[in-house]
């Protein structure tokens, strides 16, 4: 995955202008910043839901314009807050959507399913028949990750998926993210505005300051950014360490 | 009242309640085909959206008894007779449905559309798999309120020959007979609360649990 110059613009405002950047296979590219810095679009960019004004996306060194829509997003996880599940399906539905639509026959669509509701920690015989709203917030969260992976997509977006958690529940899904990681070798791309989740999560950190990418390295590198905008997020984990 | 009086109204009323909901159901079935197509065209179409509510709502400002007596001199549409009061009862019943489909598939929370988007959905199935289950109980109360104001206002479409239980209305309020009028308001007031209930079990059922 790769941007290449990409700006988007709507109407007369840029709400992108020039990212440069490129994603390794297996790192996690946290996109930090504020709201309304740009994190969400760019996100959307590669998964073409939104195509850049001007520059390029490229996901398996083909850009974004050039792919069938469908199957571009179909090849790819995403995840969003409250993992943005269909409340008239059952659980298992849910996780089988992707391999619905790709018409995957019912008895390797059910294996699936078990097998990714069992990897998330939510056995298939206690909640599958279950709908969203009869589950925790946590636990649409796992649902949402698991619909993400089962159709095998290598590439996961992830949107704030955390953002409406509590804090204990939203600990534990990190860890779990950092697990399912190791276990899975997926390409991620985690948009947040927490900079303790980027520096938990990040194998590497984008950060994004009113539409610019004003600093792209490791976690350890971005402790010593002087960058103005760095340094801001950096007060908050100052502030941290000064309470404990 | 006379027992034979009641079994004269009783064998008469009977075809009437038929005509009746004749009348009705054919109507609500035209004005649902109409409009909850056109109110999923035009959840993405601002303009559309407002010419579609502003003509459908123009159409429910016409007092009925009028608009039954200007669609008579009109050629192929008008007339006497039901077709031309089937006309008049879908004009009345495309804005509730109309106006509800657009509420309700509009109402479907956005997360979900793009969750929906983002996992690779086409329009198609977005719209048949996500929206118009969402939206249908939303779409089924606006049936639900075309029909029982169908029924109420199909009575009138008796003045230009379309039958109907407005026939014995019409005809008691000419005679100064209360037993006739009786003999049609109560069957449509029964009518609709019949249709009311029936539909609000479908709405109930469709809903998300």
């Amino acid at each position: 995955m790769e941007f290449r110059q990409a700006t988007f613009r709507f109407g007369e405002r840029t709400i992108l202008s020039g990212l440069d950047l490129a994603v390794r296979p297996g790192e996690t590219l946290v996109l930090l910043g504020r709201s309304g810095s740009g994190k969400t679009t760019a996100l959307r960019l590669i998964n073409g839901m939104l195509l850049p004004s001007a520059g390029t996306v490229l996901v398996q060194g083909r850009a974004t314009t050039d792919w069938d829509a469908v199957q571009l997003r179909r090849s790819i996880g995403y995840v969003i807050q409250e993992g943005g599940l269909f409340p008239h399906w059952t659980v298992a539905r849910n996780v089988g959507l992707v391999p619905e639509l790709e018409d995957w026959p019912a008895e390797r669509r059910n294996a699936r399913t078990v097998e990714l509701l069992n990897l998330v920690g939510l056995p298939a015989n206690e909640y599958g028949t279950r709908l969203p709203k009869e589950l925790s917030g946590g636990q649409r969260q796992r649902v949402g990750v698991a619909r993400a992976l089962a159709a095998g997509a290598l590439i996961q977006l992830f949107d704030e998926p955390f953002g409406a958690l509590d804090p204990v529940t939203r600990l534990g899904m990190q860890e779990e993210f950092l697990h399912l990681r190791q276990t899975l070798g997926i390409t991620s791309v985690f948009v947040t505005h927490d900079v303790r989740e980027a520096m938990r999560l990040g194998t590497r950190i984008g950060l994004l300051d009113r539409g610019t990418l004003v600093f792209a390295g490791t976690p350890a590198e971005f402790r010593g950014s002087a960058h103005p905008e760095a340094r801001a997020f950096l007060r908050v984990l100052e502030e941290d360490s000064h309470a404990s | 009242m006379p027992l034979d009086v009641l079994q004269d109204l009783l064998e008469e009323g009977l075809p009437l309640l038929g005509e009746h909901i004749i009348l009705v159901v054919s109507s609500v079935l035209l004005a649902a085909l109409l409009a909850i197509p056109a109110g999923v065209l035009a959840v993405s179409r601002p303009t559309l959206r407002k010419v579609s509510l502003a003509f459908a709502g123009a159409g429910q400002t016409i007092p009925s008894l009028a608009l039954f007596g200007f669609l008579i001199p009109l050629p192929f549409i008008g007339g006497i007779g039901q077709h031309t009061a089937i006309i008049a009862l879908v004009l009345y019943a495309l804005l509730p449905i109309l106006r509800n489909t657009v509420t309700g598939i509009m109402g479907v929370d956005a997360a979900v559309r793009d969750s929906a988007e983002a996992m690779g959905m086409t329009r198609a199935q977005i719209l048949r798999m996500v929206e118009l289950p969402l939206a249908a109980p939303v779409i089924i109360a606006g049936v639900r309120i075309a029909a029982v104001t169908t029924i109420g206002t199909a009575t009138i479409a008796a003045a230009i020959g379309a039958g109907g239980l407005g026939v014995f209305i019409f005809r008691g309020i000419a005679s100064i007979d209360k037993y006739q009028i009786l003999a049609g308001a109560l069957p449509a007031a029964l009518l609709a609360l019949a249709a009311d209930g029936l539909l609000s079990r479908l709405e109930k059922r469709c809903a998300v649990r």
